[in-house]
């Protein structure tokens, strides 16, 4: 067991690497081309914008690493979002930590409704979060009727927590929003390379007839996973109405894509089994960074943004998978690789059916 | 009859909801059962369900395409500007925003097929870089103006009360019917989705295959996108945005399995009507958009777990009724 998983750990620290090299490469090409891009406060940019699609990344591959998917993070950050703000605005008094714990604990509830529909319904995870994307942010339209919470009646603190500083260097400021999700990605990258519910997790996404003969007990796994993957969504609509300040029902919306984009570039694999937190971070930063770097790029206009975004997205992609299967030697056959997983995924589909 | 229902339960499953859907609605607003307002019906939705015929191939071959919307959004803005432009007449204008939605399915297809990555990845980076080109190319304004008989295919009808995109889909239903089920094409569609391996081993070029169905797609989204065009009379880069979400959602109400291989045409068909029924119905009751939405979100999901939830019953307690093995199969 111990060497097999060292044997796999290996591809990951690769593509760890290589993401790391496409993030300095990019910097430093847009270092070359834009005049003082190599700032402290082009640092500062990046590090807070971030915050809330990491902890969405995180969020993401712990249930994409069991072959499991979740569509409604975006629906859950505006939920958790807009109900803590409404919390605040009426009560103006309230302990930080109260609505970091609500906003945690919302998502924890809509995460658990989720995962226990697909662990216990035996629904496909991408059908039941398709669904609970339109039924989540049904829920918060009409709670709100259409009014918005703006960031005037909120405490002061959530305001000033977006702009606090823990340490500072020469411009360069380690905001508090960007050290919790570093600090989310350090404990879900121990969680899920170190513990044992972690391994499971793999486990049950690289085989899951494997996984189920081995006694995992893969149910409660999934709904755990879907329950961590709701409190993080809940902290991010935390981070959401810190960054942003007001709060309307459509908050939130799109992260979905954006989430998955990120802990797809950062090589946690869409057919499970494969892939790290700390590379579903590099995916997130890659994006990010290419976001803001070509706002910085005067030749590009604000409408040639996508575009590029989309081209370098896919440019990424390409590269690591050809980076990665350069450096670890072998190439490999992807049909064969396909034609596992998918005999697999109609063997698991049967086995749910029994 | 009844070996029909027991080999079509998902198909059965639908029927029953869109025939109390109907019931309802009629009981409701009498004039709801009105040639008027059925052909208004599919009207309203005509380009989303033009794309999820081709998009229901796509997902039985086992793959996806996130960027329909997207292609759909780009090939109308591309004939916008040519138009805007006066660039060439706009017949070949038309011309020319199809070759660039087939383009654009092309470059996605040789990206699965030859590169190997997932199409879930390939699609996403379409869907945010082609809706990207669609704002390059209008910026943030609207193009319109477009020759009159254009206006009219989109917004008149054109035989009896049945305008051109509705014919247009009804012709595609039937096409995509007969392609999937009746023919071969339609089975290596089928065997590559239930086994990519088996099919290849079978002699199914597999990558081709995959190839033609992704452009096959975008081909079908650029279509949508100048329909939507020409009954909008107007193109904006935000055309079309976000309606890939409820194009699968119709695709995977209708029973086509997320993993490939298992779905059928009638299926998909009756999920649209299902779906375009109920919006209909709630829309004369004059209930929100937004609730409408979270009524089709949990109609997916109900639609799904319930009769995993009633197997399971049975299992548990063989007594209760009859215990039939094949009644998972949806």
């Amino acid at each position: 067991m111990s060497t097999s998983s060292r044997r796999r750990l290996r591809p990951d620290r690769i593509k760890e690497l290589s993401l790391f090299g496409l993030i300095a490469l990019s910097v430093v090409v847009f270092g070359s081309v834009v005049e003082g891009y190599l700032s402290g406060r082009f640092f500062n940019r990046v590090t807070t914008s971030v915050v809330v699609v990491v902890i969405l990344a995180v969020a993401q591959s712990l249930v994409i690493v069991s072959r499991n998917i979740d569509l409604s993070v975006g629906s859950i950050v505006g939920v958790s979002a807009y109900l803590t703000a409404d919390f605040l605005q009426s009560n103006a008094g309230a302990n930080p930590v109260l609505a970091v714990v609500i906003a945690m604990a919302v998502g924890a509830a809509l995460g658990a409704f989720n995962g226990a529909i697909v662990a216990y319904g035996g629904v496909p995870a991408i059908i039941v979060t398709l669904g609970t994307l339109a039924l989540f942010r049904t829920l918060v339209s009409l709670y709100s009727g259409g009014a918005n919470v703006t960031a005037d009646v909120l405490p002061d603190w959530v305001i000033e927590l977006n702009a606090s500083t823990l340490v500072s260097a020469g411009g360069f400021d380690l905001r508090t929003t960007f050290l919790v999700a570093i600090g989310v990605v350090v404990v879900f990258q121990w969680v899920l390379a170190r513990m044992r519910w972690g391994r499971r997790l793999y486990a049950i996404g690289s085989n899951p007839d494997a996984a189920a003969q081995a006694g995992i007990p893969a149910r409660r796994l999934i709904l755990l996973s879907y329950i961590g993957t709701g409190s993080l969504a809940g902290l991010a609509g935390f981070m959401f109405m810190v960054r942003v300040g007001t709060i309307s029902a459509t908050a939130g919306s799109g992260l979905e894509l954006e989430s998955v984009a990120a802990a797809v570039v950062g090589g946690v694999s869409i057919l499970g089994g494969a892939g790290t937190i700390l590379g579903a971070f590099l995916g997130a930063l890659l994006i990010d960074t290419l976001r803001l770097s070509l706002v910085r790029v005067p030749q590009v206009s604000e409408f040639w943004r996508d575009a590029v975004l989309g081209i370098l997205v896919l440019l990424a992609v390409i590269a690591d998978s050809l980076l990665s299967r350069r450096l670890s030697g072998r190439v490999v056959d992807v049909s064969a690789v396909e034609s596992a997983t998918s005999s697999t995924a109609t063997a698991v589909k049967g086995a749910a059916d029994a | 009859m009844r070996s029909w229902i027991r080999s079509h339960r998902w198909e059965s499953l639908l029927a029953l909801i869109l025939i109390a859907t109907i019931v309802g609605n009629t009981i409701m607003a009498p004039v709801y059962l009105g040639v008027g307002n059925i052909v208004n019906l599919f009207w309203l939705s005509i380009e989303k369900i033009i794309v999820a015929v081709a998009m229901a191939f796509v997902i039985i071959n086992g793959e996806i395409d996130l960027s329909v919307a997207s292609v759909m959004g780009f090939s109308a803005a591309v004939l916008a500007t040519l138009h805007e432009n006066a660039v060439v007449p706009f017949g070949i204008a038309i011309i020319i925003a199809l070759v660039v939605a087939a383009l654009a399915g092309l470059i996605q297809g040789l990206a699965v097929t030859k590169l190997g990555i997932p199409s879930l990845v390939v699609t996403l980076a379409g869907l945010i870089g082609f809706r990207g080109a669609a704002r390059v190319l209008l910026e943030d304004g609207s193009v319109g103006d477009f020759p009159e008989w254009f206006d009219r295919l989109g917004q008149r009808t054109l035989v009896g009360p049945l305008p051109f995109g509705l014919i247009l889909f009804l012709v595609l239903l039937a096409l995509g019917w007969f392609v999937l089920e009746r023919t071969a094409f339609g089975r290596k569609v089928y065997v590559t989705g239930n086994n990519p391996a088996v099919a290849k081993y079978s002699g199914i070029n597999v990558e081709w295959l995959k190839l033609r169905l992704l452009v096959m797609s975008a081909v079908v989204a650029g279509v949508a996108g100048i329909l939507f065009a020409a009954r909008l009379g107007s193109v904006r880069g935000s055309l079309a945005e976000f309606y890939e979400l409820d194009i699968i959602t119709m695709v995977l109400l209708g029973g086509v399995s997320i993993f490939g291989g298992s779905g059928s045409m009638l299926g998909v068909a009756l999920a649209m009507f299902t779906v375009l029924n109920i919006r209909n119905g709630m829309g004369l009751a004059n209930v929100d958009g937004i609730i409408q939405t979270g009524v089709v979100g949990t109609l997916l999901i109900g639609s799904a777990l319930v009769p995993n939830v009633i197997q399971r019953f049975r299992v548990r307690f063989p007594t209760v009724g009859r215990y039939e093995p094949d009644a998972a199969e949806p």
